[in-house]
């Protein structure tokens, strides 16, 4: 699904990370954990073909991203959710209507049912009218969820989305997540609280990669 | 109420569908409006001034082309059989369709405006003049010219070349200044929507990211600014026609003692030429973002 060989990233003249190789496969669910600025937000970029590697190569679906126009990139996109810790949203549109944006972005018309159904799997079906600006952090780490599955993606990334959520919340995300990969969704996930990837391990078989000295490597019995 | 909103939201660009993904800019939106509308009174005008200028010249070339004045000066006791000799010179000239003395009282309503209605026309010395009016195959009037000098010698023979041709080269210069200034008011148009565009990409970065982020290409970017500016500058631009078509409307109307300045207006389908602006300006609105869009998208990566 998203294949990576022999790929490195720097800027400044200095390498933030070099020589990745990793294949995630479809279904799978991956943690990456690492310090922090150790690149995992950087890494998540190029999954997500927001950044260019600066050497090796990146292929997602079978394609590769050096050969990409920016309309297939866009294309990409529409297959792969993203949920960021500090999650954006326009904010001059409700939750519902953030929510179903990437339906009228690709030209699709809207199930009423459907997003309601959503609306309640993430528990804010009592919060579609409200704006953004209004929403906990936790609130809006579900809308974003809401709003990346919405297209039924191949791949959900999240980067640290329980990063600003308290325990229970936390432990509420990773559920809805496990829940996702559970219906054959391919899950990266970045975090750094080793709690989480520790109870996740009870739910899901999960491989957990660690970005630490430039380099990623498969955690082990440490975690 | 909701008549008025839904309106609003027509001309604010955040009606529905497509536009609701670009925020509403408030007073920018109504800046766009409102300079889209100035621009489009002054185009009516413009346009105005070229269809009058445009009459005028094609009225000044053709009843002025066709027609020469023989004026004959000569003493009172002489004028009567220079007049006689005149009418037979022109009675044998080929080209000429017919000619007719001016009677005293034409004379004196020509000198009416500088001299007053009582003027003794008799007993002063004022030329007499010949209307004379050509035929298809034209006038020479050189020959006739040289026949007149050694049969009338008072004789002075005007074809009003000399004096019709800058007037219609000043009407052709004038419509063509209207049709630059049409050009420029579209052009100030388009510079200014892609100020304003180019401003609104800038303010709306985060809502491109978000839009990037989700899947959006950029032509459905672009497509989302250039309605919104498209609709405002058609909305600007039709109440600005509208404005402009009443300010035409208000003016005095054509008169001879007005001349060209009451001439001023639309005459019969003239009237449905400023109806084009409108989508003209939308045209030109819609170019200008979608260049500037374009642009601005390619390089924010």
């Amino acid at each position: 699904m998203i294949e990576l060989n022999d790929v490195g990233y720097g800027f400044g003249g200095g390498d933030l990370f070099s020589s990745i190789t990793l294949d995630i496969q479809p279904g799978s669910f991956h943690f990456l954990t690492g310090p922090s600025g150790a690149g995992k937000t950087t890494f998540l970029r190029l999954c997500y073909l927001d950044l260019q590697a600066s050497k090796g190569e990146l292929r997602i679906f079978g394609k590769s991203f050096a050969e990409m126009g920016r309309d297939d990139i866009a294309m990409v996109r529409r297959r792969v959710g993203v949920v960021h810790q500090n999650c954006q949203f326009l904010d001059h549109l409700s939750v519902a209507d953030n929510v179903a944006l990437p339906l009228a972005v690709s030209d699709l018309a809207m199930d009423n049912d459907n997003l309601d159904q959503l609306l309640d799997w993430v528990g804010l079906s009592q919060r579609r009218r409200a704006m953004p600006p209004e929403l906990s952090g936790g609130e809006r780490q579900r809308a974003a969820l809401a709003r990346a599955v919405i297209m039924s993606p191949d791949i959900l990334i999240a980067d640290e989305p329980t990063g600003n959520v308290d325990w229970e919340m936390s432990q509420r995300l990773l559920h809805l997540l496990v829940e996702l990969n559970a219906m054959g969704k391919t899950i990266l996930f970045a975090t750094h609280d080793l709690n989480l990837i520790r109870a996740a391990k009870a739910q899901v078989s999960a491989r957990v990669l660690r970005l630490r000295n430039k380099r990623l490597q498969l955690a082990g019995a440490d975690l | 109420m909701k008549r008025w909103s839904q309106i609003k939201s027509l001309v604010d660009g955040t009606g529905s569908g497509l536009q609701v993904v670009v925020p509403p800019s408030g007073a920018t939106a109504w800046l766009t409006t409102a300079t889209a509308g100035a621009m489009a009174f002054l185009a009516v005008f413009a346009l105005a001034l070229s269809l009058a200028t445009t009459r005028l010249a094609d009225r000044w070339s053709s009843e002025l082309a066709r027609t020469a004045t023989l004026r004959i000066s000569a003493t009172t006791s002489e004028l009567a059989a220079q007049v006689a000799a005149a009418e037979t010179v022109l009675a044998t000239t080929p080209g000429i369709a017919s000619f007719r003395v001016f009677s005293d009282a034409e004379e004196r309503a020509l000198l009416e405006p500088w001299f007053g209605p009582d003027l003794p026309v008799d007993a002063l010395p004022i030329p007499k003049l010949i209307e004379i009016v050509e035929d298809d195959t034209g006038l020479d009037a050189d020959a006739l010219r040289l026949r007149l000098q050694g049969e009338v010698p008072g004789a002075v023979l005007d074809d009003h070349t000399r004096w019709r041709a800058p007037l219609v080269q000043a009407a052709n210069r004038l419509r063509l200044f209207a049709l630059l200034s049409m050009a420029l008011i579209l052009a100030t148009l388009g510079g200014m929507v892609t100020l304003a565009a180019h401003a609104s990409l800038a303010a709306n970065g985060q809502v491109i990211r978000v839009l990037r982020l989700i899947g959006a290409t950029d032509s459905f970017i672009a497509r989302a600014f250039v309605r919104r500016f498209s609709g405002r500058a058609v909305a600007g631009s039709a109440i600005g026609v509208i404005l402009g078509m009443l300010a035409i409307l208000a003016l005095p109307s054509a008169s001879t003692q007005g001349g060209f300045l009451t001439g001023l207006g639309f005459v019969g389908a003239g009237w449905i030429l400023p109806l084009l602006i409108p989508p003209v300006a939308g045209l030109v609105a819609y170019v200008a973002t979608r260049m500037a869009s374009g642009r601005t998208l390619r390089d924010m990566t």
